[in-house]
């Protein structure tokens, strides 16, 4: 149950997808949801659809995988959805039923809106699902490099996130062990009413925020007796460089965004 | 004598149908008598926590069936619950579920869910926090007030408490110092002795089991590789050895000694009985 979160969850790989730079990815990512806020037509839905799929295709994760992260957000697309298809005013209406009525603009909203945001998220996770968490982070630290300068403190930030990410397994293998004990011990987590179900969680949340504790304790003394003391001159072991391929993802990216946009002035 | 658990074929394959599928168990079939001492050894990742885990109905098995008492404690998947309060599994490393303000209120967690209230619960609580050595003034303490050791005795009486008519044990002596380790092992060797219900202990000290256990289930890469009396199982030392498993330290000085052509037994496994051995050789007159 807890299992089926794949909240950046990582598959690994060796195909390009997975080589290129965390930067470049994260770039890309960013292109692509501006060219996808541009589009406004079938052939430009179709070109952003098409680069997943392509995207997809290189990386050889599974559409299975993809699939799956759409299910803790299908409630928002489905929302959204009957939002747009039944509460937009339009020219023509093609059902009219009660004081509910479709017109032909809902329609077309809601099939792009729903479009948008699959397309929006199945991107992103599949940056995550090829990207480890701990380089994801690098490269977002090297991107905010600049933001340095503004006293925004990007290495603790990105440090903090590098660490919230790789315990959250561990939190989950921890939680699940804890629940499994008090289950053992006859806790029931299923009937009840909600009063009741908020209440059974105590035994779960006592000892998980206490081993959370205990566990950053741990983590913080082990960072010291490593003489860990921040950002300041520390210097990295596995350096980000782009490489050839970085350059030309970012130019077929680019490319890509600025078509949409261009097309867009031509009304497609 | 009637088994209390039947174990027939039993599968377990965790994460079906991803990338990170693994049989943690592989159709093993074993029995489990009322009132005895089981011992269950077996190399790191061999599936032992993920047995035992079965045996209370916390997982679900991919395949196969456990009997309790003769019925399949899936039969009826509402009352899993009952199971649980008749199988009582003692985790690894049990120390960290303890959650409530007071060591009494934690160990009658258990009880309370059973539903009992009153003069039963208390009884309940005290006769187990006695059982595993925890004293009357500390019931009132904070179980984040005690020693490492001391929790995990609060957390085996939590267990205890429901009075479970199997206990199962996970590494109940994993990370303890020796004398701590064998006071708590004392303390379940009485429980099993006076209170004639059954255990099984998982371990990986085979010393442990040597000197507790009445029958020995040896595992090996999710499978049953023997099962016997401690005599039968340390008589196939070689075996176990090629398994990458111990054998009880006593074992391992009666093969030097046979090594050396001295005419004894090498399959012995307490000091006492190496002693008769010795002493039965110096009696036929053999040079020692
Ligand atoms: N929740 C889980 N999800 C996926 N795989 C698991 C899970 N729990 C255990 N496994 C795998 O199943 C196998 C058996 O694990 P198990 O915990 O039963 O071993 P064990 O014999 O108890 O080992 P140890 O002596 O270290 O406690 C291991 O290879 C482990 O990686
Ligand atoms: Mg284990």
């Amino acid at each position: 149950m807890l299992k089926d979160i794949t909240l950046g969850q990582y598959f690994p790989g060796t195909t390009v997808a997975h080589k290129l730079d965390p930067r470049t990815k994260i770039l890309l990512v960013v292109l692509y949801i501006v060219a996808l806020f541009c589009a406004k037509s079938l052939v430009t839905y179709g070109l952003m659809a098409l680069c997943l799929a392509v995207c997809v295709y290189i990386s050889k994760v599974s559409i299975k995988a993809l699939v799956r992260g759409l299910k803790p957000v299908l409630f928002i697309i489905i929302f959204t959805g009957i939002l747009n298809l039944f509460f937009t005013p339009g020219d023509r209406y093609l059902v009219e039923w009660g004081f509910l009525h479709i017109s032909d603009t809902g329609l077309r909203n809601a099939v792009f809106m729903v479009l948008r945001i699959m397309l929006l998220i199945m991107g992103t996770f599949l940056m995550t699902y090829t990207t480890s968490p701990i380089s994801l982070t690098d490269g977002l630290e090297r991107l905010l490099n600049g933001l340095k300068k503004l006293h925004v403190p990007v290495h603790e930030l990105a440090m903090m996130m590098s660490i919230a990410l790789r315990f959250i397994p561990t939190l989950i293998e921890e939680t699940d062990k804890i629940m499994s004990a008090q289950k053992a011990r006859g806790a029931d987590f299923e009937s009840g009413n909600l009063i009741q179900k908020a209440k059974a969680l105590i035994p779960i949340l006592v000892p998980l925020f206490i081993s959370a504790f205990r566990r950053a304790d741990e983590l913080a003394t082990a960072m010291e007796c490593r003489c860990y003391h921040g950002g300041e001159g520390r210097t990295k072991l596995h350096v980000l460089q782009y490489q050839r391929r970085d350059y030309i993802a970012l130019a077929l990216g680019v490319l890509i965004c600025a078509g949409v946009i261009v097309l867009r002035q031509f009304g497609l | 004598m009637e088994p209390i658990l039947q174990i027939k074929n039993l599968t377990h394959t965790y994460g079906i149908g991803t990338p990170f599928q693994r049989s943690a168990v592989e159709d093993m079939s074993f029995e489990v008598y009322g009132g005895e001492f089981l011992g269950i050894i077996g190399h790191t990742g061999s599936g032992k926590s993920t047995l035992i885990q079965h045996l209370n109905g916390l997982l679900k098995p991919t395949g196969g069936q456990i009997l309790l008492n003769g019925k399949d404690i899936w039969a009826e998947p509402k009352k899993i619950r009952d199971v649980r309060f008749r199988v009582g599994l003692v985790f690894q490393y049990p120390e960290y579920q303890l959650f409530e303000e007071t060591v009494y209120k934690d160990i009658a967690f258990g009880p309370t869910n059973q539903g009992k209230t009153g003069e039963e619960l208390d009884r309940c609580v005290r006769e187990s926090a006695r059982l595993v050595g925890i004293r009357d003034d500390q019931l009132d303490k904070s179980p984040f007030e005690l020693s490492g050791g001391q929790k995990r005795r609060v957390a085996l009486a939590g267990v205890l408490a429901m009075e479970p008519e199997v206990l199962i044990l996970d590494e109940p002596t994993a990370g303890l110092d020796p004398a701590g380790r064998e006071n708590l092992m004392a303390n379940i060797r009485d429980y099993h002795r006076n209170k004639n219900k059954t255990i099984i202990l998982v371990s990986h000290s085979m010393d442990e089991i040597a000197q507790n256990v009445d029958r020995i289930l040896v595992l090996k890469s999710a499978r049953v590789l023997m099962s016997g009396a401690p005599a039968e199982v340390f008589a196939r030392a070689e075996e176990l050895i090629t398994a990458g498993l111990d054998v009880p330290q006593v074992t391992r000085i009666a093969m030097a000694l046979k090594a050396r052509g001295m005419d004894i037994d090498p399959a012995v496994y307490t000091v006492e009985a190496l002693e008769q051995e010795i002493l039965a050789l110096r009696k036929g007159g053999a040079p020692c």
